[in-house]
């Protein structure tokens, strides 16, 4: 598509995209198209983004006081429960992968759906009976054991919906499942001609990365969750001291999952900064095989160091020790990619859109929740801040200062090519920012809570840390606006946006020299590549191949 | 070999339009179905990393717990499936290179010995409930492997006493028989459990058959999965879709049969044969 | 894409065979080993012969022989988590008394 020079001609939106190549209900809930598909999952996480979010304000409007005068501790249990299920399993960890991921992977790697398009139908469909339980779950009062269900807790005291909910994350873990083995799948066999692993997008090579793990350790949470539901049912001993069963196995087999999984997480999300960089410094990334390279390493290290969550359970000292260590170890991937993010960076042409606001908030605020991390693998150390809000906000900046932002800054940034709408620019640098203030005031004095000794988890703590609490209950208020703005005028643009065109970005990749949105066979040829990914700067910053 | 995108050359009516041509199809099927099976290694696992750690823990019970299971049926069962496993590979030559009716045949082969397989399995969990050796209490009678009211034949504690005097006994005419001397005859002789003993390790049993219900009955929720898509195979096979070019859905259902296969080729050694050599039948 | 050399592409009946009957005698042997008392050899030689089985259904049922090395690598990998899983939850156990 080419345009003259001197005149600047209004793009104008594609006659037949995907959106309205097919009218009706049932061309929605019965398409094979990734990209419908993709749609479908942004309107469920968003719902599940919602829930938990309620979650959380009512735990901030707890503790404004320190005596706990809006809910007893029985309900304050549930409330930190339901807040981590459902952030985590219902939204964070499809977030990008089942959105973004699924819509953009096709276009990247130049062909004309997932490997398997039935599948990828399925594992949303999967999703929502996962959804309807943890619905289910909700509705029966919700559940209060922790998002981690330790048992003998979970299998043998408490009288919420355990096993529905259970049943629920069970779903919706086959659903990730799923989506994994597509990507995989996908990435192998269905690359464009030309497009070999060394050119691939990294936005690509962080999915895989993360499908990796999703396929290799959801299956254990899967038989853990059905031992767990068992062993509550039926009380058949796996778990139960009284028979002689190990809690401390059902924390082994937990944590196997869910350290893994929050890189399921995390990954994704330093795949759309890598593109976000690349693009708004209008400069060839640096370090590509590093970038590329440590995505397979955290996936790789990040299923040797699980037990660091157990610490002070009881495990053997010497265990331990070798998980403390590999902890540390498994930081440095981690931190090249930073390295290589900011080099990108230095003497590139950097220009402050929202997707660029929320990468370089991304950056700053990954790194201190992952130094934080460090601070928790030490062995003395974690004695100390173990269970107290120290952890609560580490792990906040990591999957909310990170995973959440270069979500939100993936969604602005792949927008225009999903609705072939602009977002209107004023209103998101505006929320971009009050998420950024909102964010840090909520969690960063939690850092010094947790380091006083507030302990996480608990409906009431001591007079002296109401100030820091308050201030972070302001904060999530402050929070809470931010994202609400977003969600508004992301629906807003969808009638009154600006018309994008093909690349309003300027910016290298497949996905970016299609329609915007794109036609339902993705490309009306099948594309060739024949340069090395984010070749920018190379004709006059106009991207070649136009 | 079809060439790529444009499509002047026909089409083979399997091909779906995302795929270039059935070669790509195929090779990304079957590696989807390889990583689908590794999934599976994962969840098994799980779960049999869970009994090592527990037979670690537990061995006096879980060796009680193994006796008291039949190895004839685990080792019949362990034939019959291997059996399906070579009926299986049959099946799937024959969908390259012979007729629908052979493919039809090696199929229903492979299906009768899985049916038979679970008949056993049912045998075999029919078994224990008349034993009590069931876990937990839900299905009627509780677990009792210590011989309660209506558990006499599953009284695990006074089948180790048993075998150890029936051990000596044994040994006693072993060692007259050979003239040994006495102190050689009760070096050999093995201990025989006290009341005690044998009680408490007749009662951590149950952990012992929580995994033998959970890992066996995962495996026969999948054997039943697998005859379902092996009927649909042989609805397929029946209707002449398969042939050298295009037969990737037996490939694919080969694959996960081999698979459910491999899980009872490990199980059979870790359940069933625990310290037979202790002297059980 | 690589092509297949013609002599191994493609396994035969009478190969099925061969493995059915190793497959067999492997079984009877389990069997029969167990009631012989190795000590604590029993459960290594029984595990021992349960994944020389496994190898023959992976090649040659399961076609892995003649497969490309990305099934390969990928049966490789799932093995390799699985022995992740074994060991570092196992080394907490064992060392708990150390």
């Amino acid at each position: 598509m080419s345009t003259a020079v001197t005149t600047i001609v209004k793009p104008e939106m594609p006659k037949k995209h995907f959106l309205n190549d097919n009218y009706g209900i049932r061309s929605w809930l019965l398409t094979k198209d990734h990209k419908r598909i993709a749609i479908l999952y942004l309107v469920s996480i968003t719902f599940f983004f919602m829930v938990g979010g309620m979650y959380a304000s009512l735990i901030r409007l707890q503790l404004l006081t320190p005596n706990g005068e809006l809910f007893q501790a029985d309900t304050y249990n549930k409330l930190f429960t339901m807040h981590g299920v459902n952030m985590i399993f219902f939204f964070l960890i499809p977030s990008v992968p089942a959105t973004l991921g699924n819509f953009v992977i096709p276009l990247m790697v130049g062909a004309k759906d997932l490997a398997f398009p039935k599948i990828n139908l399925m594992s949303w469909y999967i999703y929502m009976a996962g959804a309807f339980f943890a619905m289910a779950a909700l509705l029966l009062g919700g559940i209060d054991t922790g998002w981690t269900f330790y048992t003998p807790l979970s299998t043998g005291f408490v009288h919420t919906p355990v096993i529905v909910m259970g049943v629920g994350i069970l779903f919706a873990g086959f659903s990730s499942i799923f989506t994994g083995l597509n990507f995989i799948v996908t990435v192998h066999r269905m690359r464009a001609p030309g497009l070999s692993w060394g050119r691939l997008p990294l936005f690509v090579w962080a999915n895989y990365a993360a499908s990796l793990i999703m396929i290799l350790g959801t299956p254990v949470i899967a038989i853990t969750l059905i031992l767990l539901c068992l062993e509550r049912g039926f009380h058949i001993g796996i778990f139960d001291p009284k028979l002689g069963g190990d809690p401390v196995l059902f924390q082994h087999m937990f944590w196997f999952y869910s350290h893994p999984a929050v890189y399921i997480m995390i990954l994704p999300g330093m795949g759309v900064i890598s593109e976000i960089v690349t693009c708004f410094s209008r400069k060839r990334v640096f370090g590509y095989s590093f970038i590329a390279l440590s995505s397979i390493a955290i996936a790789v290290f990040g299923f040797v160091v699980w037990a660091h969550h157990m610490f002070v359970a009881g495990i053997s000292m010497y265990s331990a020790l070798v998980f403390s260590l590999l902890s540390f170890a498994v930081a440095i991937p981690s931190a090249v990619k930073v390295f290589n993010w900011t080099a990108t960076m230095y003497k590139g042409s950097v220009s402050l859109e929202t997707p660029m606001l929320y990468a370089l908030a991304f950056i700053g605020l990954f790194t201190i929740g992952g130094l934080t991390g460090l601070f928790l693998a030490a062995l003395g150390l974690d004695i100390h801040i173990h269970d107290t809000y120290f952890v609560v906000a580490h792990f906040h900046y990591v999957m909310v200062g990170g995973m959440v932002t270069a979500y939100m800054g993936g969604l602005h940034f792949w927008w225009p090519k999903i609705t072939g709408r602009m977002y209107p620019e004023a209103w998101a640098k505006l929320s971009a920012l009050i998420v950024f203030i909102g964010f840090n005031l909520t969690f960063f004095p939690q850092f010094i809570l947790g380091y006083l000794g507030m302990p996480r988890r608990y409906a009431v703590y001591p007079p002296e840390f109401q100030v820091l609490n308050v201030l972070s209950s302001a904060g999530a208020s402050i929070l809470a606006v931010g994202f609400i703005l977003p969600g508004i005028y992301f629906l807003w643009s969808l009638k009154y946006g600006e018309v994008a065109g093909d690349n309003p970005w300027k910016a290298t990749g497949l996905e970016w020299e299609t329609t915007s949105p794109p036609p339902t066979h993705n490309f009306h040829e099948t594309p060739v590549v024949t340069t090395e990914p984010y070749h920018y700067g190379e004709k006059e910053g106009v991207p070649v191949g136009h | 070999m079809v060439t790529s995108e444009t499509s002047t050359t026909e089409h083979h009516p399997a091909l779906v339009h995302h795929f270039d041509d059935m070669e790509q199809q195929k090779e990304a099927s079957t590696f989807g179905m390889w990583v689908f099976l590794l999934t599976e290694i994962m969840m098994f696992g799980g779960l049999f990393a869970a009994y090592l750690i527990y037979r670690l823990k537990f061995y006096p019970a879980f060796v009680a717990g193994s006796t008291s299971i039949s190895v004839s049926w685990g080792f019949a069962n362990t034939l019959v499936l291997l059996g399906s496993s070579f009926t299986m590979a049959m099946a799937v030559w024959a969908a390259q290179n012979r007729s629908r009716k052979q493919q039809v045949m090696w199929l229903i082969f492979t299906m009768i010995l899985g049916a038979a397989f679970l008949g056993v399995k049912a045998k075999e969990y029919y078994d224990k409930y008349e034993e009590c050796h069931i876990p937990g209490s839900f299905i009627g009678k509780p677990f009792n492997a210590t011989g309660g009211p209506g558990c006499e034949k599953g009284n695990i504690a006074e089948e180790m006493q048993e075998r150890a005097r029936k051990t000596n006994e044994e040994i006693e005419r072993e060692g007259k028989a050979k003239g040994w001397d006495e102190k050689k005859i009760a070096d050999k002789k093995v201990a025989v459990p006290s009341d005690a003993y044998a009680v408490q390790t007749a009662k951590r049993t149950e952990i012992f058959f929580s995994f033998y219900f959970a890992m066996t009955g995962l495996h026969a929720f999948h054997m039943v999965i697998g005859l379902g898509l092996l009927s649909w195979l042989t609805l397929r096979a029946s209707r002449g879709e398969f042939d050298g070019q295009y037969f990737t859905p037996m490939e694919l259902g080969g694959l996960y049969w081999h698979f459910v296969d491999i899980v009872w080729i490990f199980l059979f050694p870790l359940l069933y044969l625990i310290s037979r050599h202790s002297g059980a039948h | 894409m690589a092509e297949h050399t013609q002599e191994q592409a493609h396994p035969t009946p009478r190969l099925y065979l061969v493995i059915i009957s190793i497959l067999i005698l492997l079984t009877i042997a389990t069997w029969r080993i167990a009631f012989v008392d190795l000590g604590i050899f029993n459960p290594v030689v029984a595990l021992t012969i349960a994944v020389i089985k496994a190898v023959l259904v992976i090649l040659y049922f399961m076609h892995v022989r003649y497969s490309s090395q990305l099934t390969k690598v990928t049966v490789g990998a799932g093995f390799f988590w699985l022995l992740i899983l074994i060991t570092l939850s196992l080394l907490d156990y064992i060392s708990r008394n150390w």
